[in-house]
């Protein structure tokens, strides 16, 4: 909870913020009671989904999810169980993690070999590649889901698991890289001499100097990169299938009845954005890391 | 292959010395080409065939038509730029990258500034920040259900339509309406009697089209109206005994009067008395001059209930989906713009104070200028971003609005996946969209080269 506001500390100032001071002490009061209802308002949405996702259909279709709390009599898990039994959505979360897991683990890999290359080792046309991977971070993924649907149709891998991955991880590796390098070029040049006088060679002192030294930046990429693929629809639509989709692609089919499947859509969009929500909530420093360096994507 | 790959060697020949870094902080460890050739291969191989060639591919791929055997030179854009949806894809987008932008930087400003140093800051900004964590697909369903039309479903418009009926109520009785042959007849959305009544005189009006339970909590028996000398009086009530047995135009014993129904005295077009109906359904007009009247009950009595905004219709579709964004974003402009305040030197606010200036002019003069560069970062990675919406539009817009709601990323996807099956203009629309990125890509390097030194 602490982390987000870090920042915002410095020495010295005056004890009342900026807008406290703008305000005066009369306009305090207002603005504590503002910030306590935009607070809610922001809340509102998903707590209205939640809610949603715990009535049945009939008592949606008739009121609002408001009204659980005057008749708590609503509440049912009918709706999470009738989804859980329906057969195809838990195939689809398992898609999720078998699409999110590895996607996220060989962008970390191969994006911080890459960027310790371009932090460490010295080599002809350095500065132009890493130019050339700086121009890749705003490249739209629309450039390339024509092509590499094409080439995945030759390869036949187009509706395979692997696909969806090596789209996410290829896409995914300009920031990734980035990232990384600019994190690594900032680790102390004594450290990796010292490891090196040891007669470490480059791939030692990769994982004996680099990646533990690099473990924040390490992180933030990962936290961000897990919740970029997991919340992904586009790629999933284009290049899996139905046996091979995510959560997301399998909720996406059910919006054409949106109102008369709500007890199917609302528990399904929480079970989908429930994991994200906890490891945000368990990383968000991390998180907020990579959300603030990926500031130029 | 591509120029990710030809790069290396072809630097090689004229490559500086290893141990002279550019100007650049990074130094020498090993100079080695086929040590740094390993590091760089997985990551340099998935540039090239998943990014780097289909960028070449798709540019390519525009000049052709849907088959992919037939050069059609600008065709696909010309099509683009004259085809109706298309361009309303294009209108939507420009309307997305001005206003998103705009309304997320100066919300994240005003959150930003409000929370400084506030207590529970943390707790806020976490509450703000936390949409970002979600998928938009999440966030889409989220806002379908928020705007769903009825109030009775969607919380905007039962937020909207409580607050407006604190201000303006709405009528009890919607809906009601005249038995076919009792004696009143409809005049616009009001109902008068059919002959004229005098003073005296007490008059039955029998309504039904409504259900006994959804009269007002006062509702009494209904009561036939004493006739006075001089007064005009009356009786509205609901003609309907549940489970049958009234007969049509009497006062039945289970049957209610209609309270507070608005009745109007009218005479040659004028209206001279307005009264309202008790408990018991009973009203009198008094000291009306002698002659003939039409009694009316008036038309706000039967108005439809207000009921709300119409979020996912046509008309305001763009601007729903574009609410439900600046919900999503709104948290990282925030907390990007408060580290930029927090590193604003005190000095220089100091400074400006000494010298006399208000803190509102310490805000405009001091804070913002040093601010600028903060908000043209954020404003660029949202303009970029606005610029590939897609899930959002997809999964908000209903079926039948999702032409009004369009655009270009949508479009793409539309014109080559979902339906349209033409890769020829598909590509086109993924290269006016990459055109349009460019300039934030030659910012970002040229910034890294600044950085750089």
């Amino acid at each position: 909870m602490t982390t987000i506001t870090e920042t915002g500390r410095v020495a010295g100032a005056p004890r009342r913020g900026l807008a406290g001071r703008i305000v005066g002490r009369a306009g305090g009061g207002v603005l504590r009671v503002v910030l306590v209802l935009v607070a809610l308002f922001w809340l509102m949405p998903t707590l209205g989904l939640f809610a949603a996702s715990l009535r049945s259909q009939t008592d949606n279709s008739a009121s609002g999810w408001w009204t659980l709390f005057t008749k708590p009599a609503q509440l049912t898990v009918s709706a999470y169980e009738g989804l859980l039994s329906g057969g195809w959505f838990v195939p689809s979360f398992w898609n999720t993690i078998l699409i999110t897991v590895p996607a996220t683990l060989a962008v970390v890999i191969i994006g911080a070999l890459a960027a310790y290359a371009f932090a460490w080792i010295e080599f002809p046309g350095r500065d132009w590649l890493f130019v050339l991977v700086v121009g890749l971070l705003v490249v739209p993924i629309q450039m390339g889901l024509i092509p590499v649907a094409k080439l995945y149709g030759a390869l036949h891998i187009m509706g395979t698991i692997p696909g969806v991955v090596i789209f996410h991880v290829a896409f995914g590796l300009p920031f990734a890289v980035f990232m990384l390098r600019n994190f690594f070029v900032g680790i102390p040049r004594d450290l990796l001499e010292a490891a090196r006088m040891d007669g470490g060679g480059e791939w030692t002192i990769f994982r004996r100097v680099i990646l533990p030294l690099g473990m924040p930046a390490i992180a933030s990429l990962g936290i961000f990169q897990f919740l970029w693929v997991w919340n992904d629809l586009l790629v999933a639509l284009v290049f899996s299938d139905t046996d091979t989709q995510p959560m997301t692609k399998a909720l996406q089919g059910q919006m054409r009845q949106f109102g008369t499947n709500i007890d199917i859509i609302a528990p399904g969009a929480f079970l989908s954005l429930i994991v994200p929500l906890i490891v945000f909530l368990a990383f968000q420093r991390y998180y907020v890391q990579g959300v603030m360096a990926g500031s130029v994507k | 292959m591509t120029a990710a790959d030809e790069a290396p060697s072809a630097m090689a020949d004229g490559a500086a010395p290893p141990d002279a870094p550019r100007g650049s902080r990074t130094g020498t460890m090993n100079p080695s080409r086929w040590l740094a050739a390993g590091f760089l291969a997985p990551a340099l191989v998935l540039l090239g065939f998943i990014v780097v060639y289909p960028i070449v591919f798709t540019v390519i791929r525009s000049f052709f038509d849907a088959t992919g055997n037939r050069f059609v030179g600008v065709g696909n854009y010309t099509n683009m730029f004259t085809d109706q949806q298309t361009l309303v894809s294009i209108r939507n987008t420009a309307i997305w990258v001005v206003v998103a932008p705009t309304v997320v930087t100066a919300l994240g400003l005003v959150f930003a500034v409000l929370t400084e140093r506030i207590k529970w800051s943390a707790a806020f900004k976490l509450i703000v920040f936390m949409p970002m964590a979600v998928s938009f697909l999440a966030s889409g369903v989220i806002f379908r259900l928020v705007y769903q039309q009825s109030p009775d479903s969607g919380v905007a418009n039962a937020i909207i339509t409580s607050v407006h009926d604190t201000f303006a109520p709405s009528s009890s009785y919607p809906g009601a309406h005249p038995r076919p042959n009792a004696d009143l007849a409809p005049q616009g959305k009001a109902y008068a009697t059919k002959t004229a009544a005098r003073p005296g005189q007490a008059v039955l009006l029998p309504l039904v089209g409504m259900k006994a339970a959804d009269l007002p909590k006062g509702a009494a028996k209904a009561v036939q109206a004493a006739a006075r000398p001089g007064a005009l009086t009356g009786t509205v009530w609901l003609d309907f005994t549940l489970g049958g047995g009234g007969a049509p135009g009497k006062l039945d014993p289970a049957e209610k009067g209609m309270p507070a129904m608005t009745v109007e005295a009218v005479s040659g077009g004028r209206t001279v008395q307005t009264a309202t109906t008790g408990d018991d359904g009973t009203f009198a007009f008094t000291g009306l001059k002698p002659g003939s009247y039409t009694v009316r009950l008036a038309a706000s009595n039967f108005a439809a209930p207000y009921g709300g905004v119409t979020w996912l219709g046509p008309a305001l579709i763009t601007p729903s989906i574009i609410g439900a964004y600046v919900w999503v974003w709104a948290g990282f402009a925030m907390v990007l713009i408060a580290a930029g305040l927090a590193a604003i030197p005190r000095e220089a606010l100091e400074a400006a104070r000494v010298d006399g200036a208000t803190e509102w002019q310490v805000f405009r003069r001091v804070t913002m200028p040093l601010l600028a560069p903060v908000l043209t970062v954020v404003f660029v990675t949202l303009a970029i971003n606005v610029l590939k919406i897609f899930d959002l539009v997809f999964i908000i817009a209903p079926g039948s609005v999702q032409s009004n709601a369009s655009v270009l990323a949508l479009d793409m996807w539309r014109d080559s996946f979902g339906g349209g099956n033409d890769y020829g203009l598909g590509s086109a629309v993924s290269v006016v969209l990459f055109i349009l990125v460019v300039p934030a890509m030659i910012m970002n390097i040229r910034r890294f080269r600044r950085e750089q030194g």
